[in-house]
């Protein structure tokens, strides 16, 4: 044999899938909401985003090189992820200085000191943003909207849902009136939620993660444990004491439960690998995320629901294993 | 006010000291009584914990050692000989000098010597790649340079040669320690005496196949012809399945098996003069006519004697 | 009943089956073959011929080397010009028979009329007998000697025979020709098995994917009327062809690790051993043909064949006939793209259980750079032993063989689904098989030591 033939071990072929190809199909999941988000908030809501994606690229890139000097993995898209998901959970008035430096915790705290992709602990978007939320709670909750390319039916006021019923709640008033003069009209919710642009439409969110379910990139199981606790935990609360404790429908429409339970949540990296393990530590994610809501002093628990889970996945790993075949 | 104070202190007092008086306790309760000795021996260790010896770490053979009755069966490699003597003045046991080792890496086969005959494309392990099949040379005996005896090495000594395609072993860093061999699924690396000032001589093939077919596959195969073994005068090189082996403990060092390969599969390292063929070869040949003529004088008195 | 499959993991790669229009043609003989001694799996075969000796086809040409091992027959006829070792696909040296090629001369005692024989023989030791002395060993890749497999264990019995005829590698067509082409023969050799098996029923499962093998298969059932006999549809997924995964599917049963089939009572035999035990049992053929398929990626149709080919005829030989490589291959591989190995040595021969030569493009073929795992978990989806491709991964390289052996590294079969899955192209399959090994190691040197320590126990308790 004069040319030289390929030789290795079995399997000759492969699936044709790659970290890449898994990261741009997120990135695609993500497009509708974020193209809803744009139209709402207009350009600064692109610039919040445009900064975001480029100061985690640009960071990962100019980390990797010079101070760990090894082959950058800015071409799997994995920063550029993290850059869309920290900027849908950010406000779009928000200084873009704020921005960058969110990208910096995300990128340099969160996930390069860890080993870089597949090494982290906790969700880098996640940690970013949390880190914004305790550093900056004013411009962190300034949900006064820009203005948009188009102007959305519903009046959207200086506060997200959650925020101004907390804030309703504490001034003594109850659910039902609540809702009565905010005027929030619950079936509303599923195109128009307002906050943040990863908050805005679980419509646009659930569309985009139907395409992951479809291209087999996710499984449904943490998103429904999430959401399925959340609902089950309101729906208890709410049926007993209805003054107090907000419905079914506004606790899985409202704030960051959509974008948290089908984006966040499913992160390979930081989610267990076993279906069951993923069902406990989405339990674990919907429980505690009530319980901020209801009991907590914050109007949102989603983010740290899911970093204190977070915490929780290398036990998860270790205590839950596939069913193996003949080991009944 | 100050009752709280004085109650928080009184309090924080003597639980302290109670709970002093339990690890106390528990100290001395528990208290394992191990042989001294064994940290002695252990300070003395290089403190490499590689295993090189058979044994876990330092201080597993630290233990072993003061619990054996002698210490024959016990060697660091890494200490070698000064270590072992340290060990053996604290046990109060004698141990024979043994001559430095160093790994040798059995296989010339590089890039322009063996064509590659087709391209591996799997895990880059050498334990995959054997299990595979041959390699991606006509050899089916030689390295595989994948580099598991560079990962295998604790010691920095061991790097692959990127211009041969084999890995390089550094004689300074070299312990001896095994690793290496152990982990090489060709066999190829030896442990072998280190020589006087780094002198040695060695077979550098490990090439079971007959002559034509080795030579084929490479053109510093030892081809098992046996004009090596025919030439040495002290009995040391053997050839078996067509493949030439020095013993390092009968070899004298005198080059001439390395002057008469027609392949060059010999190789003498750390030499201080390159070695002149040609008059080793003249030697050689004086010798086996002095050798002839020597016979042929005994035959001719033998003739004389019968007749 | 509808579409079977296996319970876990498992993967969907193209069937790429391009030559599933090519009719079994008959390969021309070459001048010389050169016949292995180890065809099978478990010892090699002695050979009992010498150089200058005279065979025809279908003669013994050398003994089983031990309980597990097999008869090995001259495929030719023609004089034996050497007993010597020849390198194998894999370049390691094996023992070969080699015969130079003098016309075509056959053993008068092989029936070698075309006419089907359907009358079952009422002694079953008779046809074992057969089937051993005609060194019929299983042809769906292991090559394990179908006798052996034939006789259960004392104490276990039989429950179902299961004849597979998934056939889930994509490109291989061979099973799916002969199912096509001779269905009434592969059913009489399966009644011939179930007979030996003490009558259990029989199940052929065939892939969803083969439709007219289905309806070829389904119409030499119904016409030959052997009690207990019926076609079962399987789902396409590979690998539905694996022992343990077509248990699974068609009994809903598992085999436990360490244990083999017949623990659940099972009987596990590819269709193209069922036609060889036809032909070694009604005909006295020995098994010295088999069927072959040339195919690839970016090879044309009009290219690519199904051969009947005879065992110990040199691929290069058959690569020659098929037309030479072509110049898109990058890979040749011997087998199919998820089990088969890859060919170094073109020269080598081919055997038994050989059934293509597949060529692949560099596109199809090549890895990509291993990037870092992002545990995703799709290798451990795609397990259909459900193990943890990623964990023994890490555990292998941490050379951890308690953990290895608790994650059960040692049940994996080598389907190569892991790695075919991983979007990181981490080596699993790579380290694992080196893992399964080690792992193995342990095991047997661990029963090894009980059996001496029992035995010890035994003579001293004897010596009392």
């Amino acid at each position: 044999m004069d040319k030289k033939y390929i030789v290795s071990p079995n399997p000759h072929i492969h699936a044709n899938v790659s970290t890449t190809s898994i990261m741009r199909d997120v990135i695609i999941a993500l497009c509708p909401a974020i193209v809803v988000s744009v139209l709402a908030y207009g350009w600064a809501e692109l610039l919040v985003l445009a900064v975001s994606v480029l100061s985690c690229v640009l960071l990962e890139w100019a980390v990797t090189r010079w101070m760990m000097k090894r082959p950058s993995t800015v071409g799997d898209l994995s920063a550029v992820v993290t850059g869309l998901l920290l900027a849908m959970n950010l406000p779009s008035a928000i200084p873009l200085w704020i921005v960058f430096i969110g990208a910096f915790v995300a990128i340099c705290v969160a996930k390069l000191p860890f080993g870089g992709i597949g090494q982290n602990v906790f969700n880098p978007a996640i940690t970013g943003r949390v880190f914004l939320l305790v550093s900056f709670p004013a411009q962190m909750t300034n949900w006064n909207p820009t203005p948009g390319f188009v102007s959305l039916p519903d009046a959207i006021s200086g506060a997200t849902p959650l925020s101004a019923l907390k804030e309703a709640l504490k001034s003594g008033s109850t659910i039902p009136q609540f809702m009565e003069t905010n005027g929030y009209d619950l079936a509303s919710f599923l195109w128009d939620a307002g906050a943040s642009a990863g908050e805005i439409s679980a419509g646009a969110l659930l569309l985009g993660f139907v395409y992951l379910l479809v291209r087999r990139v996710v499984k449904p199981w943490i998103p429904i444990a999430v959401l399925g606790t959340m609902a089950i935990i309101s729906a208890i609360f709410h049926g007993v004491n209805p003054e107090v404790y907000t419905g079914v429908q506004f606790n899985l429409l409202t704030g960051g439960a959509m974008l948290g339970a089908l984006f966040m949540a499913t992160d390979y990296v930081t989610s267990p690998m076993s279906t069951l393990g993923g069902v406990i530590y989405g339990v674990g994610i919907g429980a505690i995320a009530m319980m901020i809501r209801y009991f907590g002093s914050y109007p949102e628990g989603m983010s740290f629901a899911i970093l204190l889970m977070n915490c929780c996945v290398p036990l998860l790993n270790m205590w839950f294993h596939q069913k193996k075949y003949g080991r009944a | 006010m100050t009752q709280t104070f004085i109650w928080t202190v009184a309090i924080l007092t003597v639980l302290g000291l109670l709970l002093a008086l339990i690890l106390f306790w528990v100290a001395r309760k528990f208290k394992v009584e191990e042989d001294p000795r064994i940290d002695e021996v252990e300070k003395v260790m290089p403190g490499a914990n590689c295993g090189g010896c058979g044994f876990a770490g330092c201080r597993a053979f630290a233990d072993a050692a003061v619990k054996a009755p002698n210490l024959d069966n016990q060697y660091c490699p890494v200490g070698g000989d000064e270590v072992m003597q340290k060990v053996a003045s604290i046990l109060g046991f004698t141990v024979a000098a043994k001559a430095p080792q160093v790994a040798v890496v059995r296989c010339n086969g590089t890039c322009e010597a063996r064509p590659r005959t087709n391209e591996y494309d799997g895990a880059k392990s050498c334990r995959v790649k054997a299990a595979l099949y041959s390699g991606d040379t006509g050899c089916a005996f030689g390295c595989l340079g994948c580099g598991d005896c560079v990962a295998a090495c604790q010691f920095g000594a061991l790097s692959m040669d990127p211009a041969t395609g084999l890995p390089v072993v550094d004689e300074d860093k070299c312990t001896a320690c095994g690793a290496c061999t152990k982990a090489c699924p060709k066999h190829i690396i030896e442990l072998r005496l280190k020589g006087p000032r780094g002198m040695r001589e060695f077979v550098s093939c490990m090439n079971k196949d007959k002559g034509p077919a080795a030579k084929k596959a490479c053109a510093n195969a030892c081809i098992g012809c046996g004009l090596c073994a025919k030439t040495c005068t002290h009995d040391a090189i053997t050839v078996t399945d067509n493949v030439a082996y020095i013993d390092f403990n009968k070899c004298k060092l005198c080059r001439e098996c390395e002057a008469v390969c027609p392949t060059g599969a010999i190789h003498g390292v750390n030499f201080p003069k390159e070695l002149d063929k040609e008059a080793v070869k003249k030697r050689i040949a004086d010798r086996k006519a002095k050798a002839a003529e020597a016979a042929k004088a005994a035959e001719e008195k033998k003739e004389v004697a019968n007749g | 009943m509808g579409k079977l499959t296996f319970s876990m993991g498992g993967v969907h790669p193209h069937d790429s089956k391009f030559s599933r229009e090519c009719a079994i043609e008959e390969l021309p003989l070459p001048q010389t073959v050169y016949v292995s001694m180890a065809q099978h799996l478990g010892a090699p075969a002695k050979p009992l011929v010498a150089p200058g000796d005279k065979v025809v086809v279908g003669q013994v040409i050398a003994e089983p080397g031990g309980f597990i091992s097999a008869f090995v027959h001259s495929p030719v006829s023609g004089t034996v010009k050497a007993v010597a070792p020849r390198k194998d696909l894999a370049g390691n040296s094996v023992m070969h028979v080699e015969i130079a090629v003098e016309g075509d001369e056959w053993d008068p005692a092989i029936d070698r009329s075309p006419e089907l024989v359907t009358a079952i023989p009422d002694d079953k030791a008779a046809i074992l007998d057969k089937i051993k002395a005609a060194g019929v060993v299983g042809l769906g890749g292991a090559t394990f000697p179908t006798h052996v497999k034939l006789c259960p264990p004392p104490g276990k019995v039989a429950e179902c025979l299961i004849l597979n005829g998934a056939e889930c590698e994509p490109f291989l067509t061979s099973d799916f020709r002969i199912m096509v082409e001779r269905p009434k023969e592969i059913v009489v050799g399966a009644a011939l098995m179930q007979k030996v098996l003490g009558g259990c029923p029989c199940v052929i499962g065939i892939e969803e994917n083969k439709p007219e093998a289905i309806a070829s298969m389904r119409a030499a059932v119904a016409e030959l009327g052997y009690p207990n006999m019926q076609v079962q549809v399987l789902r396409k997924r590979y690998p539905q062809g694996g022992e343990k995964q077509l248990i699974d599917a068609v009994m809903r049963r598992q085999v436990k690790s360490g244990g083999l089939p017949i623990d659940v009572g099972a009987v596990v035999q590819n269709v193209a051993t069922s036609l060889a035990v036809y032909e070694a049992v009604q005909k006295n053929k020995p098994l010295i043909t088999n069927v072959l398929t040339i195919t690839g990626d970016q090879l044309p149709v009009s290219r690519q064949h199904n051969y009947l080919f005879r065992i110990g005829i040199p691929l290069s030989y058959i690569v020659e006939q098929a037309g030479g490589i072509p110049d898109s291959a990058a890979k040749l591989i011997s087998g199919g793209p998820m089990m088969g190995k890859a060919i170094s040595n073109l020269d080598a021969t081919t055997v038994k259980g050989s059934s293509s030569v597949l060529f692949l493009s560099e596109a199809a073929t090549r890895r990509q750079p291993e990037t870092k795992c992002i545990r995703c978990g799709k290798c451990a989806d795609a397990c259909p032993m459900g193990l943890e491709p990623f964990l023994l991964n890490r555990l292998y390289k941490a050379g951890d063989l308690d953990a290895l052996e608790q994650n059960a590294a040692q049940d994996c079969i080598e389907c190569g689904c892991c790695l075919y899955s991983c979007p990181a192209h981490i080596s699993l399959l790579d380290y694992i098989r080196q893992a399964k090994g080690q792992v193995m190691g342990v095991i047997r040197a661990r029963a090894a030591a009980a059996k001496a320590a029992a035995e010890a126990a035994k003579a001293a308790a004897e010596a009392k």
